[in-house]
């Protein structure tokens, strides 16, 4: 089968990428400059992430459009403001998660970035809930390029001035090369920074642009790993799939307070079920005491009891030690708890802890 | 002068009486990235030529490392486990893996010279 191409393909190998399989894309796993230069790299400077793999879909419609949506999407549309967007995820009758994603309201239209490997199952599940007429638009026409750390703000401003004004996760419409591109202030590495939607025949004249200074580099999907697990962000497919609710996920943040009452959305009886009785599993931040490294499906156990499970494990350059994330049983999720993790047949000690490993503040 | 040998899995054996020293080529930890974790095997360990003997760790992925010899562990080098760097600063030196008593010196032929390991390199490149 041969894989997607995103429209910076060819930037990507001309910039000396190593690209793999990724969602049904070939993607950059990491430049010349590795994945723990190109980490500490998004830390301290600016990286380039080419995530045009990601879905940028559009519900176009009048008013209905927020309340058909909210049947799937448990927050409450009517109360984001213009241009302001929302972490939430699209729910299925399990009450488990069927996909993580950033909505946005714009004048006329809900905009949704949804992961690659989920996008067109996400479509279609969107469309069921929808009775009343709308448009559906899956932008394949549109790339989608972060750039995300400290610097970010005062690179990206010198390009597209004006965006130092938006707020944490609020948008807008601004000008490149006098072409429309709609910019958040988002990402999905612990860093400040944005992600621009730009026509796909200016994606690369865009990164061209910003690698004229010389604190920018690309960033592979490597480091995008690393960067997000440190942050203590969940990568759909490991720390979440369609069996996890997002009580069990500890993601509450992405249902609307009111609607945690009323739970009225697909999978709605499950999640006050686990509100109001509790939960078998939870998803906590584990951290390694020594210097072993649990990755994904590394076994947790608390008094020789297997008790879960990692789900994103790896070194975190910004921490210098190793970092994971997974899912325990309730009565082992409380932070400092002693357990113990698998790795090559031996056991190693380790700490249930607060995510997330790495904090920055926004700008809010 | 001893003798250094080559694997085709990115091992190095120099070759000093009856002791090995193996360690990974510097191909190998090009490939590998940083590495930020290293396990080696204890002293007594009997290894078999081709077996798992160590581990390596980058930021992306946990590798195995392969003993390019048969024999028992004289010595792991706990120098590249309290500072994994050591071996992509120096694959070939210093950041060496395990010092092994060789007792099948007759596989040493299998292995490649230098120039013959390059060459393999070239050849396959991943």
């Amino acid at each position: 089968m041969s894989h997607l191409k995103t429209a910076l393909f060819d930037f990507h190998k001309a910039s000396g990428a190593k690209l793999v399989p990724f969602a049904g894309y070939e993607m950059p796993v990491q430049y010349p400059l590795g994945i723990a230069g190109e980490h500490t790299h998004v830390r301290t400077k600016a990286g380039i992430f080419d995530v045009s793999h990601m879905g940028q879909f559009s519900i176009i419609g009048d008013e209905t459009v927020c309340k058909q949506l909210e049947q799937i999407v448990p927050i409450d549309l009517s109360l984001l403001k213009l241009n302001q967007s929302k972490y939430s995820y699209l729910m299925n009758d399990k009450g488990g998660i069927d996909d993580d994603l950033i909505v946005t309201k714009l004048e006329d239209r809900i905009s949704i970035v949804l992961n690659a490997g989920c996008k067109h199952n996400d479509i279609k599940q969107i469309k069921t809930v929808f009775k009343q007429p709308a448009e559906f638009v899956l932008h394949d026409e549109l790339s989608l390029i972060a750039l995300q750390g400290p610097k970010a703000v005062s690179i990206l401003e010198s390009f597209i001035p004006g965006v130092s004004n938006l707020k944490f996760m609020n948008g807008g419409s601004f000008s490149f090369k006098d072409k429309s591109v709609y910019v958040t202030r988002s990402g999905y590495t612990g860093e400040d920074g944005f992600e621009v939607s730009i026509a796909n025949e200016l994606a690369q004249t865009f990164c061209e642009t910003l690698l004229t200074n010389t604190d920018v580099a690309m960033i592979g999907l490597g480091a995008r790993d690393s960067l997000r697990l440190e942050a203590g962000l969940c990568l759909y497919g490991h720390d979440l799939n369609p069996e996890i609710s997002p009580i069990e996920a500890d993601l509450v943040f992405g249902i609307t307070k009111h609607r945690r009452e009323t739970c009225d959305f697909i999978g709605g009886s499950v999640v006050k079920d686990h509100l109001t009785n509790g939960i078998k599993k939870k998803r906590v931040g584990i951290q390694p005491e020594g210097t072993i490294i649990a990755r994904e499906n590394a076994k947790v156990f608390k008094d020789d009891k297997e008790i879960g499970l990692v789900t994103s494990g790896g070194y975190g350059p910004s921490v210098s030690a190793a970092v994971a994330m997974g899912y325990v049983d309730f009565n082992c999720s409380e932070v400092g708890t002693s357990v113990e993790l698998e790795v090559r047949g031996k056991k190693y000690p380790a700490k249930v802890c607060l995510l997330p490993f790495y904090k920055k503040s926004y700008a809010k | 002068m001893s003798e250094v040998k080559y694997s085709k899995k990115h091992e190095w054996v120099s070759v000093d009486g009856d002791v090995g020293t193996v360690g990974i080529t510097k191909h190998a930890t090009e490939q590998l990235g940083d590495i930020v974790f290293a396990e080696v095997p204890d002293a007594g360990k009997a290894l078999t030529n081709g077996g798992e003997a160590a581990v390596v760790e980058s930021v992306k992925a946990a590798s195995d490392v392969y003993t390019p010899v048969t024999g028992e562990v004289v010595e792991g080098n706990a120098a590249i486990v309290a500072e994994p760097a050591l071996i992509n600063q120096d694959p070939e030196g210093k950041g060496w893996f395990f010092k092994i008593k060789i007792t099948s010196p007759d596989e040493l032929a299998a292995l490649m010279s230098k120039a013959d390991y390059d060459k393999f390199v070239e050849e396959n490149p991943s």
